[in-house]
């Protein structure tokens, strides 16, 4: 078995699952955020449950809207608010104990390979990443999962990427999902499995690995995952109570497809408007004037980013033909970035910095683009109308290109500065 | 269960974005998303869609974003059933889970055309048009659905069950 299949077969309580066989699962975490958990308890409310499964087993956070930019959004973030008052949910997180929930969720331990997780989210896939199975769904699913504590899925098939090779000094986890993503189309892994495996994964550190997992979805894929080792040993070191249970592919696990990518010559990708596997390498970019950077969201705003794109805008400024937005995907990101200094450093290249949340990857606030803008951005999407007007561009690309772009006001590869 | 209306065509890989902006996601009010379902690309839509019309897509409909305000605002503006190629998944589940039936099928999309009327019935997955007879067939609902269809959606399946 893959250890997809293993993960499901444990939490089905069978022995053994094979691809598209229909199972019910026990559930060890559900996550809902201020778009989709009013919907959720209500659905909740509706199957006429006293008490969710387990108050300990359910996160909710307040990331998308917050901090709220109107009276609609402050009414769903109450919603929520007293929700988990009443149930006694143990991770309500928001503002100034949280950030991102896909970024918050791995570093506060909440999520543990071998865990299965479903989340009223597309990006709860992210947590593949620490070797778990983790995937979305939409607010009914997760409403009966907080009654219940159980769910159903179809065991998908798996495509399994090796990647090979040593990688360039700008080339990271986006420019390889960014690459899958064009090599395979958005509707390649529809209903199912992205493995991600190969030596170059190994030697990937955990922030480059979310980054992958991440966007998973955005080829249609249930979940991605990566098989965990000694980094992600290390990585849940101490971040949680509970007992990590690592899972790996058998020798003889059964692959739908087999994808090998050799990295040597890959270049920082770019993907155009308005499909994340609409990529080209930086350097076909050709001359693509922005008016916007944004470094940050569930996909590219983690320390590692931050570091990356404060090294290449360090002694640098900005173009003033343009506006940069970082947002530190949680607080605790935040704060590691001012002791570390790269908050003063974005400061001083010309950067604004937001509060951990959201707002601009799809369109919310802080970073709206007007008819006829273009964007640069570190997010996983650049669907028409994504970040505002639906006559705005957005191209997305990794924090080393969205640095470089930020100093030369157009799109640019690190190695032209 | 039988549908008869105006077809309303869309291309691939329709996005959740496409079908209910980010700002608008501030209420979950399924009247109030139905007022602005597909507003940027087709804002005829929602001023001309009838009870009971049929949405036809190319593949991987429903793709991005996880929020089921798209399938509501979909079913609220009066789409009887949508017939795509192929569906994101999350979608997939979620239109199921809210009642808004759904069905695979490869060759209708390229069988009708916009704002032609057709029929399509749920049960034997036959999908007509009304003055040039042509019919194709769509992929049968899969058993398990077909049960949480039959209870009535997710939630009256999980009253009637206690559990899954």
């Amino acid at each position: 078995m893959t250890i997809t299949e293993k993960i499901l077969a444990a939490h089905a309580g069978l022995g053994t699952v094979s691809p598209g066989d229909l199972i019910q699962v026990d559930v060890d975490l559900a996550l809902a955020n201020d778009i989709t958990a009013p919907l959720a308890i209500r659905v909740f409310e509706e199957i006429g449950r006293e008490r969710v499964f387990d108050p300990e087993k359910v996160a909710l956070v307040s990331d998308h809207f917050v901090p709220n930019k109107d009276i609609p959004s402050a009414r769903q973030a109450k919603i929520i608010r007293e929700f988990a008052r009443s149930q006694g949910i143990v991770h309500y997180l928001e503002l100034a104990y949280g950030g991102i929930e896909h970024v918050i969720l791995p570093e506060q331990g909440l999520v543990l390979p071998g865990d299965l997780v479903m989340g009223a989210d597309s990006h709860t896939c992210t947590y593949g990443a620490l070797g778990a199975f983790s995937t979305g769904v939409g607010s009914t699913d997760l409403g009966a999962v907080l009654a219940t504590g159980r769910t159903w899925l179809r065991v998908p098939p798996t495509i399994k990427v090796i990647y090979r090779g040593t990688l360039g000094k700008w080339v990271g986890g986006k420019d390889l999902i960014l690459y899958t993503l064009g090599r395979i189309g958005v509707e390649g892994a529809l209903y199912k499995t992205l493995e991600f495996s190969g030596e170059v994964i190994g030697s990937l550190s955990m922030d480059q690995r979310l980054t992958m997992a991440n966007m998973a979805v955005e080829g249609g894929a249930k979940n991605g995952i990566v098989e965990p080792d000694e980094i992600t040993r290390q990585y849940v070191a101490g971040r949680s109570e509970r007992e990590p249970i690592f899972y790996s592919s058998d020798r003889d696990a059964r692959y739908e497809r087999v994808l090998e990518v050799q990295v040597d010559d890959l270049e920082p990708q770019v993907a155009f408007p308005h499909s994340p596997d609409n990529v080209r390498p930086v350097s076909e970019a050709g001359d693509v004037p922005v008016d916007q950077v944004f470094i940050g969201s569930c996909t590219n705003g983690r320390m590692e980013d931050l570091r990356i794109a404060a090294d290449i805008l360090k002694g640098r400024r900005t173009s003033r033909n343009l506006r940069l937005i970082v947002i530190p995907g949680s607080t605790r990101i935040y704060r590691e970035a001012i002791e570390e200094g790269i908050i003063q450093t974005f400061l001083e290249s010309g950067a604004v910095i937001g509060p951990p949340c959201c707002g601009p990857c799809l369109g919310g606030h802080m970073g709206i683009l007007a008819e006829g803008e273009r964007a640069l951005s570190t997010t996983n999407r650049n669907f028409v109308g994504r970040m505002g007007h639906p006559e705005s561009e957005v191209y997305l690309a990794g924090p080393a290109v969205a640095a470089a772009t930020a100093v030369l006001g157009r799109i640019a590869s690190p190695e032209e500065l | 269960m039988k549908y008869e209306g105006r077809v309303w065509k869309f291309g691939d890989h329709v996005d959740t974005d496409v079908i209910i902006p980010a700002r608008f996601l501030n209420v979950s009010d399924k009247d109030e998303l139905a007022k602005h379902c597909f507003e940027d690309v087709r804002p005829e839509f929602v001023k001309e869609v009838a009870q009971g019309d049929i949405l036809l897509a190319g593949v991987n409909f429903g793709c991005g974003s996880s929020r089921e305000h798209a399938p509501l605002a979909i079913k609220s503006a009066g789409i009887g059933v949508v017939v795509a190629r192929s569906f994101a998944r999350i979608f997939y589940r979620s239109a199921f889970n809210i009642g808004l039936p759904i069905l695979e099928c490869e060759e209708a999309f390229d069988a009708f055309s916009d704002g032609e009327q057709i029929s399509v019935d749920l049960r034997t997955g036959e999908i007509g048009s009304k003055v040039e007879g042509v019919r194709v067939f769509a992929k049968p609902i899969p058993d398990f659905m077909s049960r949480i269809i039959e209870a009535g959606g997710l939630v009256p399946y999980i009253k009637a069950k206690g559990t899954f």
